[in-house]
Protein backbone atom coordinates (compact mmCIF):
# COMPACT_ATOMS: atom_id res chain seq x y z
CA UNK A 1 0.00 0.00 0.00
CA UNK A 2 1.62 3.51 -1.26
CA UNK A 3 0.91 6.49 -0.27
CA UNK A 4 1.91 10.15 -1.28
CA UNK A 5 4.57 10.59 2.10
CA UNK A 6 2.01 14.14 2.12
CA UNK A 7 -0.73 12.06 2.39
CA UNK A 8 0.81 9.65 4.62
CA UNK A 9 1.68 12.68 7.21
CA UNK A 10 -1.17 14.46 6.75
CA UNK A 11 -3.40 11.55 7.78
CA UNK A 12 -1.15 10.24 10.68
CA UNK A 13 -1.64 13.84 11.96
CA UNK A 14 -5.06 13.76 11.25
CA UNK A 15 -5.21 10.22 13.39
CA UNK A 16 -3.53 11.41 16.18
CA UNK A 17 -5.28 14.23 17.08
CA UNK A 18 -8.60 12.49 17.19
CA UNK A 19 -7.05 9.58 18.86
CA UNK A 20 -5.87 12.55 22.02
CA UNK A 21 -8.80 14.48 21.68
CA UNK A 22 -10.31 11.21 22.17
CA UNK A 23 -8.51 10.53 25.20
CA UNK A 24 -8.64 14.20 26.81
CA UNK A 25 -12.68 13.64 26.32
CA UNK A 26 -12.70 10.67 28.05
CA UNK A 27 -10.60 12.25 30.83
CA UNK A 28 -12.22 15.31 31.31
CA UNK A 29 -15.70 13.95 31.33
CA UNK A 30 -14.53 11.18 33.68
CA UNK A 31 -13.16 13.82 36.11
CA UNK A 32 -16.43 15.50 36.08
CA UNK A 33 -18.32 12.35 36.42
CA UNK A 34 -16.99 11.10 39.42
CA UNK A 35 -16.24 14.47 40.86
CA UNK A 36 -12.64 14.62 40.64
CA UNK A 37 -10.78 18.01 40.52
CA UNK A 38 -7.41 17.53 39.51
CA UNK A 39 -5.90 20.76 40.14
CA UNK A 40 -7.35 19.60 44.04
CA UNK A 41 -5.55 16.03 43.16
CA UNK A 42 -2.38 17.53 42.31
CA UNK A 43 -1.97 19.35 45.33
CA UNK A 44 -2.79 17.16 47.61
CA UNK A 45 0.42 14.68 46.60
CA UNK A 46 2.82 17.01 47.91
CA UNK A 47 0.72 17.76 51.01
CA UNK A 48 0.62 14.05 51.90
CA UNK A 49 4.10 13.31 51.40
CA UNK A 50 4.80 16.17 53.76
CA UNK A 51 1.94 14.28 56.30
CA UNK A 52 3.86 11.22 55.62
CA UNK A 53 7.26 12.40 56.72
CA UNK A 54 5.60 13.95 59.92
CA UNK A 55 3.23 11.51 61.07
CA UNK A 56 4.32 8.03 59.29
CA UNK A 57 8.14 8.45 59.91
CA UNK A 58 8.52 4.67 62.25
CA UNK A 59 9.98 6.50 65.49
CA UNK A 60 11.86 5.06 68.65
CA UNK A 61 8.84 4.42 70.13
CA UNK A 62 7.09 2.35 67.28
CA UNK A 63 10.31 -0.51 67.26
CA UNK A 64 8.24 -2.12 70.14
CA UNK A 65 6.18 -3.11 67.64
CA UNK A 66 8.79 -4.38 65.21
CA UNK A 67 8.45 -8.11 66.50
CA UNK A 68 4.65 -8.44 66.25
CA UNK A 69 4.70 -6.71 62.91
CA UNK A 70 7.57 -8.96 61.49
CA UNK A 71 5.96 -11.97 62.79
CA UNK A 72 3.03 -10.74 60.85
CA UNK A 73 4.61 -10.53 57.91
CA UNK A 74 6.55 -13.78 57.71
CA UNK A 75 3.07 -15.50 57.91
CA UNK A 76 1.78 -13.59 54.87
CA UNK A 77 4.35 -14.42 52.93
CA UNK A 78 4.70 -18.00 53.91
CA UNK A 79 0.78 -17.90 53.22
CA UNK A 80 1.44 -16.23 50.07
CA UNK A 81 3.69 -18.95 49.10
CA UNK A 82 1.55 -21.79 49.81
CA UNK A 83 -1.44 -20.87 48.13
CA UNK A 84 0.82 -20.23 45.00
CA UNK A 85 2.54 -23.45 45.11
CA UNK A 86 -1.05 -25.34 45.42
CA UNK A 87 -2.82 -23.37 42.98
CA UNK A 88 0.36 -23.95 40.83
CA UNK A 89 0.29 -28.25 41.58
CA UNK A 90 -3.56 -27.76 40.62
CA UNK A 91 -3.45 -25.79 37.64
CA UNK A 92 -0.64 -27.62 35.42
CA UNK A 93 -2.36 -30.26 35.68
CA UNK A 94 -5.73 -28.17 34.50
CA UNK A 95 -3.47 -26.83 32.26
CA UNK A 96 -2.50 -30.17 30.60
CA UNK A 97 -5.97 -31.59 29.78
CA UNK A 98 -6.81 -27.66 28.60
CA UNK A 99 -4.21 -26.73 26.46
CA UNK A 100 -4.71 -27.12 22.22
CA UNK A 101 -1.15 -28.58 22.41
CA UNK A 102 -1.46 -31.29 25.38
CA UNK A 103 -5.26 -31.30 25.93
CA UNK A 104 -7.57 -33.68 25.36
CA UNK A 105 -10.57 -32.71 23.06
CA UNK A 106 -12.11 -29.13 21.91
CA UNK A 107 -14.93 -30.02 24.65
CA UNK A 108 -12.52 -30.34 27.68
CA UNK A 109 -10.50 -27.36 26.68
CA UNK A 110 -13.59 -24.61 26.20
CA UNK A 111 -14.84 -26.11 29.94
CA UNK A 112 -11.24 -25.39 31.46
CA UNK A 113 -10.89 -21.95 29.32
CA UNK A 114 -14.42 -20.80 30.69
CA UNK A 115 -13.92 -21.46 34.16
CA UNK A 116 -10.39 -20.25 34.62
CA UNK A 117 -11.72 -17.06 33.03
CA UNK A 118 -14.38 -17.24 35.75
CA UNK A 119 -11.71 -17.86 38.47
CA UNK A 120 -9.41 -15.38 37.46
CA UNK A 121 -12.58 -12.55 37.26
CA UNK A 122 -14.33 -12.68 40.37
CA UNK A 123 -13.26 -9.76 42.06
CA UNK A 124 -10.94 -10.71 45.34
CA UNK A 125 -13.45 -8.81 47.76
CA UNK A 126 -16.15 -11.40 46.97
CA UNK A 127 -13.85 -14.24 47.47
CA UNK A 128 -12.82 -12.80 50.56
CA UNK A 129 -16.18 -12.09 52.15
CA UNK A 130 -17.90 -15.31 51.15
CA UNK A 131 -14.70 -17.65 52.58
CA UNK A 132 -15.08 -15.08 55.65
CA UNK A 133 -18.76 -15.78 56.36
CA UNK A 134 -17.91 -19.72 56.10
CA UNK A 135 -14.64 -20.06 57.16
CA UNK A 136 -14.53 -17.18 59.82
CA UNK A 137 -11.71 -14.93 60.90
CA UNK A 138 -8.70 -17.64 60.11
CA UNK A 139 -5.38 -18.03 58.41
CA UNK A 140 -7.16 -20.62 56.53
CA UNK A 141 -9.88 -17.74 54.93
CA UNK A 142 -6.64 -16.00 53.99
CA UNK A 143 -4.90 -19.40 52.29
CA UNK A 144 -8.39 -20.38 50.44
CA UNK A 145 -9.27 -16.49 49.07
CA UNK A 146 -5.75 -16.53 47.67
CA UNK A 147 -5.84 -19.82 46.20
CA UNK A 148 -9.00 -19.41 44.37
CA UNK A 149 -7.58 -16.14 42.92
CA UNK A 150 -4.14 -18.02 42.02
CA UNK A 151 -5.88 -20.80 40.60
CA UNK A 152 -7.21 -18.58 37.75
CA UNK A 153 -4.35 -16.79 37.08
CA UNK A 154 -2.02 -19.89 37.05
CA UNK A 155 -4.59 -22.03 34.58
CA UNK A 156 -4.11 -19.38 31.84
CA UNK A 157 -0.43 -18.53 31.94
CA UNK A 158 0.53 -22.25 32.38
CA UNK A 159 -1.46 -22.78 28.97
CA UNK A 160 -0.37 -20.33 27.10
CA UNK A 161 3.05 -21.46 28.20
CA UNK A 162 2.50 -24.90 26.81
CA UNK A 163 1.09 -23.65 23.49
CA UNK A 164 3.84 -21.41 23.12
CA UNK A 165 6.80 -23.83 23.99
CA UNK A 166 5.48 -27.15 23.81
CA UNK A 167 4.11 -27.38 20.62
CA UNK A 168 7.08 -28.48 18.24
CA UNK A 169 8.56 -31.46 20.80
CA UNK A 170 5.21 -32.57 21.64
CA UNK A 171 5.16 -33.15 17.49
CA UNK A 172 8.61 -34.61 17.69
CA UNK A 173 8.22 -36.70 20.06
CA UNK A 174 4.40 -38.48 18.82
CA UNK A 175 6.80 -38.83 15.67
CA UNK A 176 8.93 -41.40 17.61
CA UNK A 177 5.68 -43.06 18.92
CA UNK A 178 6.23 -42.11 22.32
CA UNK A 179 3.15 -42.72 24.64
CA UNK A 180 0.99 -39.96 26.01
CA UNK A 181 2.32 -40.02 29.19
CA UNK A 182 6.04 -40.39 28.25
CA UNK A 183 5.70 -37.25 26.11
CA UNK A 184 4.31 -35.63 29.26
CA UNK A 185 6.41 -36.34 31.68
CA UNK A 186 9.94 -36.62 29.90
CA UNK A 187 9.55 -33.56 27.25
CA UNK A 188 6.77 -31.07 27.98
CA UNK A 189 7.02 -31.00 31.82
CA UNK A 190 11.05 -30.81 31.64
CA UNK A 191 11.00 -27.75 29.14
CA UNK A 192 8.12 -25.84 30.53
CA UNK A 193 9.47 -26.34 33.68
CA UNK A 194 11.77 -22.57 33.97
CA UNK A 195 9.07 -20.42 32.56
CA UNK A 196 6.44 -22.18 35.21
CA UNK A 197 9.10 -21.08 37.97
CA UNK A 198 9.43 -17.80 36.66
CA UNK A 199 5.54 -17.55 36.64
CA UNK A 200 5.23 -19.05 39.87
CA UNK A 201 7.85 -16.56 41.53
CA UNK A 202 5.66 -13.50 39.73
CA UNK A 203 2.55 -15.32 41.52
CA UNK A 204 4.38 -14.98 44.81
CA UNK A 205 4.96 -11.57 44.91
CA UNK A 206 1.82 -10.98 43.60
CA UNK A 207 0.03 -12.44 46.23
CA UNK A 208 2.11 -10.96 49.09
CA UNK A 209 0.87 -7.98 47.73
CA UNK A 210 -2.86 -8.80 47.30
CA UNK A 211 -2.28 -10.68 50.97
CA UNK A 212 -2.84 -6.80 52.13
CA UNK A 213 -6.07 -6.47 50.96
CA UNK A 214 -7.24 -9.71 51.73
CA UNK A 215 -6.02 -9.42 55.35
CA UNK A 216 -7.65 -5.92 55.91
CA UNK A 217 -10.73 -8.06 54.55
CA UNK A 218 -10.71 -10.83 56.40
CA UNK A 219 -8.91 -9.67 59.54
CA UNK A 220 -5.50 -11.92 58.90
CA UNK A 221 -1.93 -11.18 58.56
CA UNK A 222 0.11 -8.06 58.02
CA UNK A 223 -3.07 -6.18 56.41
CA UNK A 224 -4.98 -6.69 59.74
CA UNK A 225 -2.32 -5.61 61.58
CA UNK A 226 -2.08 -2.66 59.26
CA UNK A 227 -6.07 -2.22 59.74
CA UNK A 228 -5.73 -2.15 63.24
CA UNK A 229 -2.97 0.42 63.52
CA UNK A 230 -4.26 2.84 60.85
CA UNK A 231 -7.65 2.74 62.87
CA UNK A 232 -6.46 3.21 66.34
CA UNK A 233 -3.95 5.96 64.92
CA UNK A 234 -0.98 4.60 65.51
CA UNK A 235 0.67 5.87 62.43
CA UNK A 236 4.11 5.27 63.45
CA UNK A 237 3.52 1.55 63.66
CA UNK A 238 1.42 1.74 60.62
CA UNK A 239 4.73 3.18 58.59
CA UNK A 240 6.44 0.72 60.64
CA UNK A 241 4.10 -1.67 58.49
CA UNK A 242 4.47 0.14 55.24
CA UNK A 243 8.32 0.12 56.17
CA UNK A 244 8.26 -3.33 56.79
CA UNK A 245 6.26 -4.67 53.51
CA UNK A 246 8.48 -2.50 50.73
CA UNK A 247 11.51 -4.13 52.38
CA UNK A 248 10.04 -7.80 51.85
CA UNK A 249 8.77 -7.00 48.69
CA UNK A 250 11.67 -5.82 47.18
CA UNK A 251 13.44 -8.26 48.83
CA UNK A 252 11.45 -10.73 47.07
CA UNK A 253 11.70 -8.84 43.76
CA UNK A 254 15.99 -9.03 44.02
CA UNK A 255 15.65 -12.58 44.87
CA UNK A 256 13.44 -13.58 41.59
CA UNK A 257 15.21 -11.85 39.26
CA UNK A 258 18.09 -13.82 40.32
CA UNK A 259 16.32 -16.73 40.50
CA UNK A 260 15.70 -16.06 36.76
CA UNK A 261 18.63 -14.94 35.14
CA UNK A 262 19.91 -18.19 36.32
CA UNK A 263 17.29 -20.25 34.73
CA UNK A 264 15.94 -18.73 31.84
CA UNK B 1 37.07 -60.56 -9.23
CA UNK B 2 34.42 -61.26 -6.70
CA UNK B 3 37.11 -62.48 -3.75
CA UNK B 4 38.82 -59.19 -4.70
CA UNK B 5 35.80 -56.68 -3.99
CA UNK B 6 34.83 -58.96 -0.79
CA UNK B 7 38.08 -57.32 0.30
CA UNK B 8 37.63 -53.81 -0.30
CA UNK B 9 34.11 -53.73 1.54
CA UNK B 10 35.58 -53.38 5.12
CA UNK B 11 32.66 -54.61 7.84
CA UNK B 12 31.72 -51.91 9.60
CA UNK B 13 33.20 -50.70 12.91
CA UNK B 14 30.96 -51.31 15.72
CA UNK B 15 31.24 -47.41 17.20
CA UNK B 16 32.02 -47.04 20.86
CA UNK B 17 28.49 -45.74 21.80
CA UNK B 18 29.14 -42.79 24.22
CA UNK B 19 27.03 -42.87 27.13
CA UNK B 20 23.35 -40.65 26.19
CA UNK B 21 22.94 -38.14 29.35
CA UNK B 22 19.12 -38.10 29.15
CA UNK B 23 19.27 -34.76 31.87
CA UNK B 24 22.07 -32.72 31.33
CA UNK B 25 23.88 -31.15 34.84
CA UNK B 26 23.93 -27.40 34.66
CA UNK B 27 23.54 -24.59 36.92
CA UNK B 28 19.80 -24.09 35.46
CA UNK B 29 18.69 -27.11 36.55
CA UNK B 30 20.03 -27.22 39.99
CA UNK B 31 18.68 -23.89 40.49
CA UNK B 32 15.36 -25.09 39.48
CA UNK B 33 15.49 -28.46 41.70
CA UNK B 34 16.72 -26.56 44.94
CA UNK B 35 13.58 -23.32 44.31
CA UNK B 36 10.83 -25.85 43.85
CA UNK B 37 12.47 -27.95 46.83
CA UNK B 38 12.63 -24.79 49.07
CA UNK B 39 9.19 -24.10 47.93
CA UNK B 40 7.45 -27.41 48.65
CA UNK B 41 9.00 -27.65 51.92
CA UNK B 42 8.02 -24.16 52.84
CA UNK B 43 4.61 -25.18 51.39
CA UNK B 44 4.36 -28.22 53.57
CA UNK B 45 5.34 -26.66 56.77
CA UNK B 46 2.97 -23.72 56.24
CA UNK B 47 -0.50 -26.25 55.63
CA UNK B 48 1.03 -28.23 58.72
CA UNK B 49 1.10 -25.01 61.06
CA UNK B 50 -2.32 -23.50 59.40
CA UNK B 51 -4.71 -21.58 62.09
CA UNK B 52 -8.06 -22.77 61.24
CA UNK B 53 -9.12 -20.85 64.34
CA UNK B 54 -11.03 -23.76 65.53
CA UNK B 55 -13.63 -23.98 62.72
CA UNK B 56 -14.68 -27.18 61.05
CA UNK B 57 -13.56 -27.34 57.94
CA UNK B 58 -15.82 -30.13 56.58
CA UNK B 59 -19.26 -28.11 57.82
CA UNK B 60 -17.83 -24.86 56.51
CA UNK B 61 -17.09 -26.37 53.01
CA UNK B 62 -20.62 -26.99 53.33
CA UNK B 63 -21.73 -23.52 54.27
CA UNK B 64 -19.61 -22.35 51.30
CA UNK B 65 -21.63 -24.52 49.07
CA UNK B 66 -24.92 -22.93 50.72
CA UNK B 67 -23.29 -19.75 49.75
CA UNK B 68 -22.14 -20.60 46.21
CA UNK B 69 -25.53 -21.60 45.50
CA UNK B 70 -27.43 -18.55 46.87
CA UNK B 71 -24.82 -16.42 44.57
CA UNK B 72 -24.56 -18.39 41.27
CA UNK B 73 -27.37 -20.04 40.82
CA UNK B 74 -29.96 -17.05 42.25
CA UNK B 75 -28.63 -13.91 41.73
CA UNK B 76 -30.77 -10.72 42.12
CA UNK B 77 -30.49 -7.22 42.38
CA UNK B 78 -31.27 -7.31 46.32
CA UNK B 79 -32.19 -4.41 47.95
CA UNK B 80 -30.24 -1.76 46.10
CA UNK B 81 -32.21 -2.53 42.93
CA UNK B 82 -30.70 -2.37 39.72
CA UNK B 83 -30.01 1.38 38.37
CA UNK B 84 -28.56 1.96 41.77
CA UNK B 85 -25.27 -1.04 40.93
CA UNK B 86 -25.50 0.06 37.67
CA UNK B 87 -24.68 3.04 38.94
CA UNK B 88 -21.95 2.00 41.36
CA UNK B 89 -20.13 0.18 38.27
CA UNK B 90 -20.16 2.75 35.99
CA UNK B 91 -18.41 5.03 38.38
CA UNK B 92 -16.07 2.34 39.05
CA UNK B 93 -15.47 1.78 35.36
CA UNK B 94 -14.69 5.48 34.96
CA UNK B 95 -12.14 5.40 38.19
CA UNK B 96 -10.66 2.59 36.23
CA UNK B 97 -10.05 4.55 33.32
CA UNK B 98 -9.38 7.70 34.30
CA UNK B 99 -6.70 6.46 36.61
CA UNK B 100 -5.16 4.43 33.72
CA UNK B 101 -4.76 7.33 31.72
CA UNK B 102 -3.83 9.30 34.21
CA UNK B 103 -0.84 6.28 35.01
CA UNK B 104 -0.07 5.93 31.02
CA UNK B 105 0.65 9.73 30.72
CA UNK B 106 2.92 10.05 33.47
CA UNK B 107 3.99 6.37 33.05
CA UNK B 108 5.57 7.49 29.90
CA UNK B 109 7.33 10.51 30.60
CA UNK B 110 9.14 8.70 33.67
CA UNK B 111 9.92 5.66 31.50
CA UNK B 112 11.47 7.92 29.00
CA UNK B 113 13.42 9.20 31.77
CA UNK B 114 14.05 5.96 33.19
CA UNK B 115 15.26 3.96 30.11
CA UNK B 116 19.05 2.87 30.26
CA UNK B 117 19.28 3.54 26.32
CA UNK B 118 18.04 7.05 26.72
CA UNK B 119 19.32 9.12 29.96
CA UNK B 120 22.17 9.07 31.90
CA UNK B 121 22.47 6.43 34.39
CA UNK B 122 22.04 8.23 37.24
CA UNK B 123 18.34 9.91 36.99
CA UNK B 124 17.33 6.16 35.69
CA UNK B 125 18.51 4.85 38.38
CA UNK B 126 17.32 7.29 40.65
CA UNK B 127 13.57 6.94 39.26
CA UNK B 128 13.72 2.81 38.67
CA UNK B 129 14.53 2.66 42.44
CA UNK B 130 11.87 5.04 43.34
CA UNK B 131 9.32 3.18 41.64
CA UNK B 132 10.36 -0.25 42.76
CA UNK B 133 9.36 1.36 46.44
CA UNK B 134 6.01 2.71 45.25
CA UNK B 135 5.40 -0.38 43.14
CA UNK B 136 6.08 -2.23 46.57
CA UNK B 137 3.34 -0.71 48.65
CA UNK B 138 -0.13 -2.36 47.66
CA UNK B 139 -2.62 0.19 46.27
CA UNK B 140 -5.37 -0.51 49.01
CA UNK B 141 -2.41 1.36 51.43
CA UNK B 142 -1.81 4.09 49.13
CA UNK B 143 -5.44 4.47 49.19
CA UNK B 144 -5.83 4.69 52.34
CA UNK B 145 -2.88 6.83 53.32
CA UNK B 146 -4.49 9.60 50.73
CA UNK B 147 -7.21 9.49 52.46
CA UNK B 148 -6.54 10.63 55.16
CA UNK B 149 -5.16 13.61 54.02
CA UNK B 150 -7.35 14.14 51.10
CA UNK B 151 -10.80 12.49 53.33
CA UNK B 152 -12.39 9.12 52.10
CA UNK B 153 -13.83 9.83 48.89
CA UNK B 154 -12.66 9.62 45.11
CA UNK B 155 -10.02 12.00 45.10
CA UNK B 156 -8.09 9.26 47.47
CA UNK B 157 -9.03 6.47 45.34
CA UNK B 158 -7.92 8.18 42.66
CA UNK B 159 -4.77 9.14 43.81
CA UNK B 160 -3.88 5.61 45.24
CA UNK B 161 -4.62 3.90 42.05
CA UNK B 162 -2.48 6.92 40.03
CA UNK B 163 0.19 5.53 41.71
CA UNK B 164 0.51 2.84 41.48
CA UNK B 165 -0.23 2.96 38.20
CA UNK B 166 2.11 5.04 37.21
CA UNK B 167 5.07 2.60 39.01
CA UNK B 168 3.72 0.02 37.19
CA UNK B 169 4.16 1.23 33.84
CA UNK B 170 6.80 3.14 33.88
CA UNK B 171 8.44 0.09 34.34
CA UNK B 172 6.66 -1.80 31.59
CA UNK B 173 7.29 0.99 29.20
CA UNK B 174 10.62 1.35 29.57
CA UNK B 175 11.13 -2.21 29.43
CA UNK B 176 9.79 -2.08 26.18
CA UNK B 177 11.92 1.39 25.27
CA UNK B 178 15.14 -0.91 26.26
CA UNK B 179 14.15 -3.41 23.95
CA UNK B 180 14.64 -0.83 20.65
CA UNK B 181 17.41 -1.62 18.45
CA UNK B 182 19.72 1.25 19.17
CA UNK B 183 20.89 1.88 15.33
CA UNK B 184 17.43 3.89 15.24
CA UNK B 185 17.86 6.19 18.22
CA UNK B 186 21.46 6.73 16.61
CA UNK B 187 20.75 7.38 13.23
CA UNK B 188 18.08 10.06 14.61
CA UNK B 189 20.75 11.86 16.87
CA UNK B 190 23.26 11.85 14.38
CA UNK B 191 21.13 13.66 12.22
CA UNK B 192 21.10 16.81 15.41
CA UNK B 193 17.88 15.43 16.22
CA UNK B 194 16.55 17.04 20.04
CA UNK B 195 15.30 14.67 22.73
CA UNK B 196 11.58 14.76 22.37
CA UNK B 197 12.13 14.34 18.51
CA UNK B 198 13.69 11.33 19.17
CA UNK B 199 11.15 10.00 21.54
CA UNK B 200 8.17 11.14 19.51
CA UNK B 201 9.46 10.07 16.13
CA UNK B 202 11.60 7.08 16.69
CA UNK B 203 10.54 5.80 20.04
CA UNK B 204 6.91 6.19 20.23
CA UNK B 205 6.01 4.32 16.83
CA UNK B 206 8.44 1.81 17.32
CA UNK B 207 6.78 0.39 20.58
CA UNK B 208 3.32 1.84 20.45
CA UNK B 209 1.16 -1.15 19.91
CA UNK B 210 2.98 -2.86 23.28
CA UNK B 211 1.97 0.47 24.68
CA UNK B 212 -1.40 -0.51 24.03
CA UNK B 213 -0.96 -3.80 25.27
CA UNK B 214 0.46 -2.93 28.24
CA UNK B 215 -2.06 -0.09 28.83
CA UNK B 216 -5.11 -2.53 28.30
CA UNK B 217 -3.59 -4.82 31.04
CA UNK B 218 -3.09 -1.96 33.46
CA UNK B 219 -6.73 -1.13 32.69
CA UNK B 220 -8.16 -4.64 33.38
CA UNK B 221 -5.91 -4.74 36.72
CA UNK B 222 -7.06 -1.07 37.47
CA UNK B 223 -10.93 -2.24 37.23
CA UNK B 224 -9.56 -5.03 40.11
CA UNK B 225 -8.14 -2.31 42.12
CA UNK B 226 -10.89 0.32 42.47
CA UNK B 227 -13.49 -2.44 43.37
CA UNK B 228 -11.08 -3.55 46.34
CA UNK B 229 -10.30 0.04 46.94
CA UNK B 230 -14.13 0.95 47.27
CA UNK B 231 -14.20 -2.30 49.77
CA UNK B 232 -11.97 -2.02 51.34
CA UNK B 233 -11.21 1.87 51.45
CA UNK B 234 -14.88 3.08 51.45
CA UNK B 235 -14.41 4.68 47.93
CA UNK B 236 -17.42 3.65 46.93
CA UNK B 237 -18.76 2.48 43.51
CA UNK B 238 -19.56 -1.18 42.89
CA UNK B 239 -16.64 -1.81 45.35
CA UNK B 240 -18.43 -0.83 48.51
CA UNK B 241 -21.74 -2.62 47.21
CA UNK B 242 -20.03 -5.70 47.33
CA UNK B 243 -18.71 -5.18 50.56
CA UNK B 244 -22.12 -4.78 51.60
CA UNK B 245 -24.11 -7.18 50.23
CA UNK B 246 -21.39 -9.70 51.36
CA UNK B 247 -19.99 -8.47 54.77
CA UNK B 248 -22.36 -6.37 56.36
CA UNK B 249 -26.36 -7.42 55.00
CA UNK B 250 -25.08 -11.21 54.27
CA UNK B 251 -27.24 -10.96 51.10
CA UNK B 252 -25.71 -13.61 48.88
CA UNK B 253 -28.07 -13.64 46.03
CA UNK B 254 -27.48 -9.50 45.64
CA UNK B 255 -23.50 -10.55 45.76
CA UNK B 256 -24.33 -12.74 43.17
CA UNK B 257 -25.63 -10.40 40.97
CA UNK B 258 -23.04 -7.85 41.64
CA UNK B 259 -19.95 -10.77 40.88
CA UNK B 260 -21.87 -11.27 37.68
CA UNK B 261 -21.94 -7.68 36.83
CA UNK B 262 -18.25 -7.55 37.21
CA UNK B 263 -17.42 -10.41 35.13
CA UNK B 264 -19.50 -8.87 32.62
CA UNK B 265 -16.92 -5.62 32.32
CA UNK B 266 -14.00 -7.56 32.46
CA UNK B 267 -15.08 -9.78 29.72
CA UNK B 268 -16.25 -6.74 27.95
CA UNK B 269 -12.58 -4.70 28.89
CA UNK B 270 -10.92 -7.64 27.24
CA UNK B 271 -12.88 -8.01 24.20
CA UNK B 272 -12.10 -3.92 23.94
CA UNK B 273 -8.50 -4.55 24.44
CA UNK B 274 -8.37 -7.83 22.15
CA UNK B 275 -9.83 -5.27 18.90
CA UNK B 276 -7.94 -2.39 19.78
CA UNK B 277 -4.50 -4.21 19.93
CA UNK B 278 -5.27 -6.30 16.39
CA UNK B 279 -5.70 -2.50 15.10
CA UNK B 280 -2.52 -1.40 16.15
CA UNK B 281 -0.73 -4.54 15.33
CA UNK B 282 -1.75 -4.69 11.72
CA UNK B 283 -1.11 -0.83 11.19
Amino acid sequence: MMQSPKKYLAHKGWHQTAVIALIGGIYVFGSWALNFNSVDGFIAVPKAFAWLGIYFRPTAHSMEYLPKIWQKLIQTVLLAISSTVVAAIVSIFVALLGSKVTGINSFVQTIVRGVASFFRNIPLVAWSMILLFSFKQSDFTGFLALLLMSIGYLIRAFMEIIEDEASETMLALKATGASYFQVIFQAVLPQILPSILSWILYMIENNVRDATLVGILTGTGIGFIFDIYYKSFRFDAAGMTVLAIIIVVIALETISNQIRRVIL
Amino acid sequence: MINSEENIIQKPKTPRSPQIKLHEQSLSRTMIFIVFGSLILITGYTLTHLDTAGVHVDEAFKGLAITLNQMFLQPNAGSDGVPLLLQALASTVMLSILTTIIGAVFGFLFAVLASKNLTNAYLGAGIRVAMAIVRAIPTIIWALIFSIVCGLGTTAAVLGLSFHSIAYLTKAYSESIEGIDKSTIESLKVTGAKFWVVVFQAIWPTIVASLVSWTFIRLEINFANAIAVGAAAGAGGIGYQLFVASGMSFDFHETGFIVYLVILVTFALEFIAVKIRQIYLNR
